[in-house]
């Protein structure tokens, strides 16, 4: 198991730092990013969201160096993603939105050794890690299963296990949720939960409820970052939320309608136990 | 689940299935090179009842193999037709107008219709009991003598490799497309086969572009996951050529070289 902080060169104890990145697309006007900066700690769980077009996608392809930053610097692990792309990419992984494209391989253990045979691992080891990886995501049994027969559910747990295979310290979430339906998306969800203490996670979504237990949360609209809070206060900043077309999930919804603190309530367990606390209390006191 | 079309790999445990994907390459390349070299009748049914055998080894229920001959019936049926019709040798069996049958069109009609049947046989026993990985990575080690002159035999393989794994892919999204095209009034079984075919149109551009879009993604997430050409790759799966492997081969080679003699 790796640990957050292993592998790090210069930039100190940085897992991902960007500095002034700005971007623009061949033949766009207005640029994707402008003036982007923020660092990740290791072990963090750090949060992205904004409206569409808002320069999240472009940001998670700057950090391996699919895209190159006009100006500005992103180091990863201390490595410069424009220059050293294959050393970042071992150290940093990105599942993406819709796992049905990013599956190259008739079969799921295939797949999930694709990530190790690129960086020549040796065929022994291979076969432990991709066995170790298929078990971390519970798909054992699924091995030889065509992709084409898992629901969506299922396929990007086998593109989240091909990730892992390769041991990144650093995993960065493309709205890996949002082609699944509902139960899809909870199953995914559960399984990057377990990854919250062993990796620094980056995770771009549209739905704040997925980030109410993160360490913080970024905020990209017109590729310019508006704000990095922490949940709490971000959750609790109505106008900020309105401005970036940010949605209040309905736990915290409801937790601001029955006049609760919405920041402090996060799960549903949570704001059961208020609710029953300010009602036993109201009962006592009448 | 889709349906298993034409010559898709058929998973059951099998010695056919067991051998390494080379030797069956291999075997194939002589099958098909001995089957242009044999010219009895005679030799292509002897090769044929060894294939029969094979294919029962191979534990293929006979009616799925079978299946895989289903496309090339209206080819053979062609090539009969053409020899009965147009072979002036033998004696004349049935005459009748202008049409008459000869003894030696139908003979010759017979042993090209078996060459036909055998050929796409043999490719679709190769198909229905090899993996397309295994496939793949055997194309891709057969081939890799000639990356010494450039040929880009990795590439190749991962191609293959790519096609294969889209191909029940992009077959879902054109039955989803057509679908959708049908909902809105398109009809696909009506008129003559021209206007079927252009009405294919509406469901053909949305798929190529569909099919553009994945490549794109593909490639984002290959690389992301650090793929860089075949160079100091390795694989996971392992090829063993082994004894049976190569009795395999010599076997096979022996089969059609009774074909070609006798």
């Amino acid at each position: 198991m790796k640990h957050p902080g292993e592998g790090t060169r210069v930039g100190g104890s940085l897992a991902v730092s960007c500095y002034r990145v700005s971007f623009s697309y061949p033949g766009s006007e207005q640029p994707a990013l402008s003036d982007v900066s923020f660092e990740l700690r290791p072990g963090e769980y750090v949060g992205v969201v904004g409206p569409n077009g808002g320069g999240k996608s472009t940001l998670v392809r700057l950090l391996n160096g699919l895209l190159k930053p006009d100006s500005g610097r992103v180091l990863v692990s201390g490595r410069d993603p424009s220059t050293e792309p294959f050393e970042v990419r071992k150290h940093l992984g990105i599942l993406f939105q819709d796992p049905e494209n990013g599956l190259v391989a008739p079969f799921v253990e295939d797949d999930v050794a694709f990530g190790l045979e690129n960086l020549g691992v040796p065929r022994q080891e291979m076969r432990d890690r991709v066995a170790r990886a298929i078990r971390a995501v519970g798909l054992e049994g699924y091995e030889r299963r065509e992709p084409g027969t898992l629901s969506g559910g299922e396929k990007q747990r086998v593109a989240l296990a091909g990730l892992l295979a390769v041991e990144p310290e650093i995993l960065v979430l493309d709205e890996p949720t949002s082609m699944l339906d509902a139960s899809g998306r909870r199953e995914v969800l559960e399984y990057l939960e377990t990854l919250r203490a062993e990796k620094t996670v980056l995770h771009v979504t549209h739905h704040l409820e997925e980030l109410v237990r993160s360490d913080r949360i970024l905020v990209l609209n017109g590729g310019e970052l508006v704000a990095d809070k922490t949940p709490e206060r971000l959750l609790s900043d109505a106008d900020l939320l309105r401005e970036n077309r940010l949605v209040l999930p309905v736990v915290q919804r409801l937790a601001l309608e029955l006049g609760l603190p919405p920041a402090k309530l996060r799960t549903p367990e949570e704001l059961a136990e208020a609710i029953l606390a300010r009602t036993e209390s109201g009962t006592r006191a009448g | 689940m889709a349906s298993r079309s034409l010559g898709q790999f058929y998973p059951v445990a099998s010695p056919v299935h067991d051998l390494d994907p080379r030797a069956k390459i291999l075997a194939t390349a002589v099958f098909v090179v001995g089957l242009f070299l044999i010219d009895s009748t005679v030799g292509l049914l002897s090769v044929a009842a060894a294939l029969v055998a094979l294919v029962a080894v191979s534990r293929i229920p006979a009616g799925t193999f079978l299946l895989l001959l289903r496309p090339v019936l209206f080819i053979v049926a062609l090539t009969v037709l053409f020899q009965v019709l147009f072979s002036r040798e033998g004696v004349t069996l049935v005459e009748w107008g202008f049409f008459e049958v000869r003894s030696g069109g139908l003979s010759l009609g017979f042993f090209l219709a078996l060459r036909i049947l055998l050929l796409v046989s043999s490719a679709g026993l190769l198909t229905s009991t090899t993996a397309p990985v295994a496939l793949a990575d055997g194309i891709e080690d057969l081939l890799s003598p000639l990356k010494r002159v450039r040929f880009p035999a990795h590439e190749v393989a991962m191609m293959m490799t790519i096609a294969l794994r889209f191909i029940p892919t992009l077959g879902e999204e054109a039955e989803k497309i057509k679908g959708a095209q049908a909902a809105r009034g398109a009809d696909f079984s009506e008129g003559g086969p021209l206007r079927r075919a252009r009405s294919l149109v509406p469901v053909l551009v949305p798929l190529t572009v569909g099919a553009f879009r994945r490549a794109d993604e593909l490639a984002e997430a290959m690389e992301s996951r650090g793929y860089r050409g075949g160079e100091g790759r390795t694989r996971y799966r392992e090829l063993r050529f082994r004894k049976r492997d190569a009795l395999a081969l010599v076997l096979t080679a022996l089969v059609l070289l009774v074909g070609v003699l006798l």
